[in-house]
């Protein structure tokens, strides 16, 4: 899916972020994340990728410089706007899968007549209603993010932010899903930010990919994957996709040595360079 | 295999009571000290048909529901109202933690002054003694929530009613119930020993005062029908507890 209205979701100017007194998350950064694009973020462990991210959402407050969604100026959560995937299940353990995905819309008061129809339609959506009625803790770790997924299809956002979903997954479980995220987004025409550590997964996914420098980071350079969605297995196995993927990995590379110091090269010297995995 | 931990249980109840007969008989201690147990099943079994046993029954279990009753709402309140705040978990938690190692059991003169040596003076000790698990439970079950799913809640657009309902109270819930699990078990105790040191009534009146006129049969007997609630009151609370886990 190429961005056919050249308009923005998110504007980021400037923005910055400090825990504490000592420690800069985030060096000044400026973005524009263009409406039904999927955008990647990618960086060192540490780069500031997530604070972004949680800055757009509104669940950091903004420190210096603003964020606007949609031409609204972020000042908290935007439940109408945005929706949030996170790396660990954020599923209740007391309610079933279909509650679970009942809820959001019930936080936003919406009434009762319909929500379960559209509930079982995001469900069937992510392939899960024959375990409509489980409870999360008899779902894999796969299932579970999917179910995260249908979620944020019943809340039906124009935004979504996702902060490593995949990434607590094992490779092929990763593949699939990274795989039916592709499919199912390339329908919906939804604005998407997602944070993660695998190159592979963000040149499989994104539009565009933005590479962090190391901490305290900022965007170094953004690249862009121009292969219409939903993506298939044969463009991850096309000259295109490895010439990206090395492309990233040689932006990535100098960044995560800075991270890891001198003092960590030897050691450092046979393993996969940081937490960046192929 | 699964009915071998079953009948060594029942064995060594059987065998208890073996050493009691002989001790009783071939070994010759004192029927002041241990009477047959045959006297004492005779004697327990009397009590029961004659409902004699009912008075002191409902006396201690009219006591310990009230002490219970007070100690569950206290402990609710105050425990969700501490959890509410870091700060006032940081000020509260050690100091209940603190004060609930003192032994209550000594306030007990005190109360008996305050409430008199009836029911008042019981139910303020079981009362006492079970608030603490009771709150200490609450509170860390309210402030243990799991902060991501806090988050993603609030993301979600839950208002603070919204939080509590659906998130807080559900993550809670084991934690409050292990807590009033063992917050019923401790007034119940609390309620039984103060009935043995000063009381006009209740089973545990029953037993002291058997013992003070050397009726030990009847002592014994008081103390079986003892055995006997508390195993009825564990089997509720092992009801309770699986009801708990199969959230």
């Amino acid at each position: 899916m190429l961005h056919p209205m050249q308009e923005t979701a998110i504007e980021i100017r400037d923005v910055a972020h400090r825990f504490g007194s000592e420690t800069t998350a985030l060096s000044p950064t400026s973005l524009t994340v263009r409406r039904g694009e999927l955008l990647c973020l990618i960086g060192p462990s540490g780069c500031g990728k997530s604070t972004l991210l949680n800055l757009m959402g509104g669940l950091l407050p903004i420190q210096t410089g603003s964020v606007t969604v949609m031409g609204e100026k972020v000042a908290g959560p935007m439940p109408h706007r945005i929706s949030f995937v996170f790396q660990e299940s954020t599923l209740m353990p007391w309610y079933t899968v279909l509650q679970n995905i009942e809820l959001g819309p019930i936080f936003q008061g919406a009434s009762k007549a319909g929500l379960r129809a559209r509930a079982e339609a995001a469900l069937q959506a992510v392939g899960l209603s024959e375990f409509a009625n489980h409870f999360p803790s008899q779902l894999s770790g796969g299932m579970r993010q999917r179910a995260a997924l249908a979620r944020v299809l019943c809340l039906d956002t124009d935004i979504i932010l996702m902060d490593e979903p995949f990434g607590a997954l094992d490779e092929q479980t990763r593949m699939v899903l990274g795989e039916d995220l592709s499919v199912l987004l390339s329908r919906t025409g939804k604005t998407i930010v997602f944070v993660t550590h695998s190159l592979g997964e963000a040149v499989f996914l994104a539009d565009r990919v933005a590479v962090f420098s190391a901490r305290p980071g900022t965007i170094k350079t953004i690249v862009e994957v121009n292969a219409p969605h939903p993506r298939t297995p044969e463009f991850v196995t096309s000259p295109e996709f490895a010439e990206l993927r090395n492309r990233l990995y040689t932006e990535l590379h100098e960044e995560i040595r800075r991270t890891m110091g001198p003092g960590m090269r030897a050691a450092a010297a046979g393993a996969d360079g940081g937490r960046v995995q192929a | 295999m699964r009915a071998l931990p079953r009948l060594v249980q029942i064995g060594f109840v059987v065998g208890l009571v073996l050493l009691w007969h002989l001790a009783t008989t071939t070994w010759h201690v004192s029927p002041l000290l241990l009477p047959r147990p045959a006297l004492v099943v005779a004697k327990a079994w009397s009590l029961i048909v004659s409902l004699e046993f009912l008075d002191p029954l409902a006396q201690t279990a009219g006591e310990v529901a009230a002490a219970f009753a007070i100690a569950a709402s206290s402990g609710l309140i105050v425990g969700a109202f501490v959890a509410r705040a870091g700060l006032r978990v940081q000020v509260a938690e050690p100091l209940l933690t603190a004060i609930n190692a003192v032994p209550a059991i000594l306030f007990f003169p005190l109360f008996t002054l305050l409430f008199g040596l009836g029911g008042g003076s019981k139910i303020a000790l079981g009362a006492t003694i079970g608030f603490f698990p009771i709150v200490l439970n609450t509170i860390s079950g309210l402030s243990n929530v799991e902060r991501i799913l806090v988050t993603a809640a609030i993301s979600m657009g839950a208002s603070r009613m919204a939080l509590l309902r659906h998130v807080l109270l559900p993550a809670a819930f084991p934690s409050v119930l292990a807590g009033l699990r063992i917050g019923m078990t401790l007034s119940f105790l609390a309620v039984l020993g103060g009935e043995t040191i000063a009381s006009f009534d209740g089973l545990g009146h029953q037993i002291a005062d058997a013992a003070e006129s050397m009726e030990s049969a009847t002592m014994y007997a008081y103390i079986l029908i003892v055995i006997g609630v508390a195993a009825l009151l564990n089997q509720l609370l092992a009801r309770l507890d699986s009801f708990g886990a199969r959230r």
